[in-house]
């Protein structure tokens, strides 16, 4: 099942920024990048737990704002020689609004 | 009997549908044609030709009174149709009711008045019809009419040019960051923006517009920011909406536009719809190409032949004479994307290609867009690229593998563009120069001086020589600020001197970046240069920041902040200790700790309380002490002759000085410095950045000490008699330091760089350079000598930017 919420509005989040939804797994950050992509990604990086979501947003990635690791932010792959990666949910912009796909969230939640 | 066919709207698509379908079946139906626009279908594209004097009406005529009579179609011109009734099929206009068996809406779109008091005002004119044009050629024959058209998209910026033409003084308000943003990246906006301003358009992004002003006619524009830009015809080009006024009284199903399915019907099994007015598979459009392909499905549709729709790929071109721009498809950036960007700063060319598994799936070119059609066939056949794709931006004429020339920037410099910035040295100076036989960087400083000052243009005038010389000179590596450019630090930092450019784009365009937005190591770079060259024309970027200036915190490792107020020379009272004290209970601070920097740290802040907490210390006078920031940190100072039996001078006043007036600057790396009463030094000056000594006969000052992972001792600048003449010098010290030094570059690697006696030079001998440092400091202090602590406390910041976006727990916990 497809679990789409409208969290906020495109311009909500500056455009090369991001902001954190909160969700009983800890915080969710959504990316709004140059040519307003939206998307979302956990907000804590697996190296030491440093908030993504504070980061410097270039292209489609972000660079961790603890140590400068890059995440793809559509694979949530780290770049380059480190090796880690985070979890990734879909997301769509309609009209004007964001939605978030939250049915990992709550499946994991209910697990 | 035949059946009766009619048709609301005589525009582009619905001609094109009358001309497919008497192709098809020149019989099949008796056509009645309602227009509200008192003429036939015209070429509505070519209004903007029109308005710019290149064309008449006549020209654009696509179907005259003779073409109607010939196919039998009754004409009804002039005359809007008020109502539709579904049960009787009937259409309802002032002269009575037509009845149908088959009805076609095709009516368009209307420009979209952006709802601001005012719009209804005489003189202020959309751009869609014949009408609009004339009522625009009428305004435009007063002699030093004013214009400001509203919207830089495509109209906008049609009517712009065209209005330009006709001799008419216009400035564009576009909303948006760059121009036509739907279209374009904001590289090849940039390009298109500075070819317009060089026509004497005048360009307005990121404009709000607040109202239209005038009594009975319009004469001004009034902005969010309280600019009035004076106007004696507004034209409205914010954006079209599709007109589906009379499906939706009639109760079609109507979202954006009047809803059809793929053969182009609508909810009601007799009603049909085409062109703008339409919303197909949640999309409508506002360009011909796709309509046309709708025309041709509805005219099948309409005799019984099965067809549908499939939504195309449409591009887009600029109808300014002059101005080649392309757009088409998919340019967004995206993992799994790749993009090809190529820039010739020197001609003002930009192109980008987006690859998906080696597909195109958009491309954006301006300045040269003599491929773009072969590469829109490439992007339609969806075919496999792999083979072409090293030259596949060259273009289909490309041989093979020529890679384009690194030096083409300096190439294409003016010959007075200056390059050695310390003695003036033009371009076309340091070419003669190579003429008459200096051809190494050691003989050109000899004979032009170029370099052989700071040395920073060094690498600049190396590529001076290479792209004189050709082959026979070959640049020693110098290193990339990173993977971005090809420039270094001193590079860029020159050229965004010597060729103005005053935003990031502007210097990605010029300087060839290879990426559309730079990267985490460019980014904060170029926004510090950027803000350091042009503090009054250049916005200072958050989103080019690392977090903690972005959040005027200091990120700890568990992310949380740390949040250290001013304390002015390291002065404190019993009223902001409280207050601090206050603070710290309040939002349960886990760590209260006394810094090096002689003032108090409050550590273990969470995000969500910065601005709570720094509106609680504002109340009690404190501001931001910019502890996480490269720019003023610290001026730590002793008591000197308030307190101290040793004392020589008002140290304490001295430092207090200082830090009032230096607090806010940013600096390409942090900041410290001291102020010791006499030579014992308590405040530990010599190991600062710039470090104040108190002597009986006046002040000694030395710069570049460090006291980090390297430890290093200041030099002696100078020694001064008085408190002035020590406060100007710090002042010029710092600001050479910004306008000079790589970014993250301390002060002591700085000068180490360039020199002690290049830097006393300029600011100890130089009376007159070190003056207008000052002025060039405190010009840039009128921006930045401000508390982001009050400016980001403020409710509509915490709305934005510290809290969360949302909060899913309460339903996930459902
Ligand atoms: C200045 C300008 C430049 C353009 N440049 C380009 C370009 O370069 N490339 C491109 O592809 N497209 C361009 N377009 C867009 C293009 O013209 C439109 O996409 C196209 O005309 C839409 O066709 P249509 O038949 O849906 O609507 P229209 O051509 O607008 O026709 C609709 C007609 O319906 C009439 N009407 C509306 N309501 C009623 C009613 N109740 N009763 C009777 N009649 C009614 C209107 O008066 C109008 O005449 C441009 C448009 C403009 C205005
Ligand atoms: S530096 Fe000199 S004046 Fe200042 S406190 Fe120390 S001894 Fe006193
Ligand atoms: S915590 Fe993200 S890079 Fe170290």
């Amino acid at each position: 099942m497809r679990n789409w919420i409208d969290i906020a509005g495109l311009n909500d989040i500056p455009k090369r920024g991001a902001r954190v939804v909160k969700t009983t797994l800890g915080c969710v950050a959504i990316f709004r990048t140059d040519d307003d992509k939206v998307y979302a990604i956990d907000d804590t990086c697996p190296h030491k737990k440093g908030p993504l979501s504070e980061g410097i947003v270039h292209g489609a990635s972000v660079t961790c704002p603890l140590h400068n690791w890059v995440f793809d932010l559509e694979t949530g792959m780290a770049q380059g020689e480190d090796v880690g990666q985070v979890a990734t949910f879909d997301t769509q912009v309609l009209n004007g609004r964001i939605l978030l796909e939250a049915s990992r969230l709550a499946a994991r939640s209910a697990a | 009997m035949t059946q009766k066919l009619v048709i609301i709207g005589a525009g582009m698509a619905s001609g094109r549908l009358l001309e497919e379908l008497f192709e098809l079946a020149p019989d099949a139906y008796d056509v009645t044609l309602f227009g509200a626009e008192p003429r036939g279908n015209y070429n509505r594209i070519m209004l903007s030709p029109v308005l710019a004097g290149e064309k008449c009406y006549d020209d654009i005529v696509t179907h005259d009174a003779d073409w109607y009579r010939e196919h039998g179609v009754t004409c009804r011109f002039g005359e809007a149709v008020d109502k539709i009734d579904r049960a009787q099929k009937l259409v309802i206009t002032a002269n009575g009711a037509t009845s149908y068996d088959k009805l076609v809406i095709a009516t368009g779109s209307a420009s979209f008045l952006i709802p601001v008091a005012g719009n209804d005002l005489p003189g202020v004119v959309g751009f869609r019809d014949l009408d609009d044009v004339t009522a625009m050629l009428q305004a435009a024959q007063a002699p030093a009419g004013k214009a400001v058209v509203i919207g830089g998209g495509l109209l906008g910026l049609e009517a712009a040019a065209a209005l330009n033409e006709q001799g008419m003084d216009v400035t564009v308000l576009h909303l948006m960051g760059h121009l036509m943003d739907r279209q374009l990246d904001p590289a090849a906006g940039y390009l298109l923006q500075q070819e317009l301003q060089r026509r004497g358009i005048k360009v307005n992004c990121k404009a709000h517009t607040k109202a239209i002003l005038g009594k009975d006619q319009v004469d001004a524009v009034l902005m969010e920011d309280g600019t009035v830009h004076g106007a004696d015809l507004v034209v409205m080009a914010a954006g079209i909406r599709p007109e589906v006024r009379l499906a939706n009284d009639a109760g079609l199903h109507v979202e954006r536009g009047i809803v059809v399915d793929d053969t182009l019907l609508t909810s009601d099994p007799d009603v049909f719809a085409v062109g703008e007015c339409v919303e197909h598979d949640r999309t409508v459009y506002g360009l011909v190409a796709p309509l046309f392909d709708m025309a041709k499905v509805l005219a099948q549709t309409l005799i019984g032949q099965p067809a549908g729709f499939v939504a195309p790929a449409v591009s887009t071109k600029l109808k300014v004479t002059g101005v080649d721009l392309f757009s088409v498809g998919d340019f967004a950036e995206g993992p799994e994307r790749e993009e090809i960007v190529f820039r010739d700063p020197g001609r003002g060319i930009y192109k980008r290609i987006i690859l998906r598994d080696n597909r195109i799936i958009g491309t954006v070119m301006y300045g040269d867009t003599a491929d773009s059609s072969w590469l829109f066939a490439k992007l339609k056949s969806g075919e496999d690229i792999s083979d072409i794709r090293d030259t596949l931006i060259f273009g289909p004429a490309f041989p093979a593998g020529a890679p384009t020339d690194p030096l083409a920037t300096i190439a294409a410099l003016p010959d007075d563009a200056e390059i050695c910035g310390c003695n003036g040295i033009c371009k076309g100076a340091i070419v003669t120069a190579i003429g008459k036989g200096a051809t190494d960087l050691a003989a050109l400083k000899a004979t032009t001086k170029a370099s052989a000052s700071c040395g920073s243009c060094t690498g600049l005038v190396e590529q001076v020589l290479a792209s004189t010389l050709g082959d026979t000179f070959v640049i020693p590596a110098a290193q990339p600020i990173c993977g971005c450019t090809d420039m270094t630090h001193e590079d860029l930092r020159r050229m965004i001197k010597s060729q103005s450019l005053k935003t990031m784009p502007a210097v990605m365009q010029e300087c060839g970046w290879k990426t559309s937005c730079g990267c985490h190591t460019c980014r904060p770079a170029l926004n510090y240069y950027l803000l350091a060259e042009w503090p009054l024309d250049y916005a200072d970027d958050a989103q080019s920041r690392f977090v903690n200036e972005r959040n005027h915190a200091n990120i700890q490792k568990d992310g949380t902040y740390s949040v250290l107020p001013r304390m002015w020379g390291g002065m404190t009272t019993p009223d902001e200790l409280r207050a601090i004290a206050d603070a710290a209970d309040k939002y349960d601070v886990p760590a209260v700790k006394v810094t090096g920097g002689q003032r108090i740290d409050l550590l273990g802040v969470k995000k969500q309380d910065l601005p709570h907490m720094w509106a609680d210390l504002n109340e009690a006078g404190m501001v931001s002490g910019h502890a996480y920031s490269k720019g003023l940190r610290t001026v730590k100072t002793c008591v000197g002759t308030d307190f101290c039996r040793f004392g020589t001078q008002d140290s304490t006043g001295l430092g207090i000085k200082l830090e009032k007036l230096l607090w806010g600057s940013w600096t390409p790396h942090k900041v410290k410095l001291a102020v010791s009463g006499c030579p014992r030094n308590c405040a530990e000056a010599t190991c600062k950045d710039v470090g104040i000594i108190c002597v009986d006969s006046g002040f000694e000052i030395s710069v570049g000490g460090a006291a980090g992972m390297e430890l290093k001792e200041t030099e002696a600048l100078a020694k001064v008699a008085t408190e002035q003449e020590a406060i100007e010098l710090t002042v010029a010290f710092i600001q050479l330091y910004r306008e000079h030094a790589r970014y993250l570059d301390r002060a002591y690697k700085w000068v180490a760089k360039v020199g002690l006696d290049w830097v006393k030079e300029r600011v100890v001998e130089d009376l007159a350079e070190r003056a207008a440092l000052c002025e060039r400091f405190e010009l840039s202090q009128s921006v930045y000598r401000k508390d982001p602590w009050a400016e980001q406390a403020t409710p509509a910041f915490q709305r934005d930017k510290w809290s969360a976006l949302a909060d899913l727990t309460l339903e996930a916990a459902e």
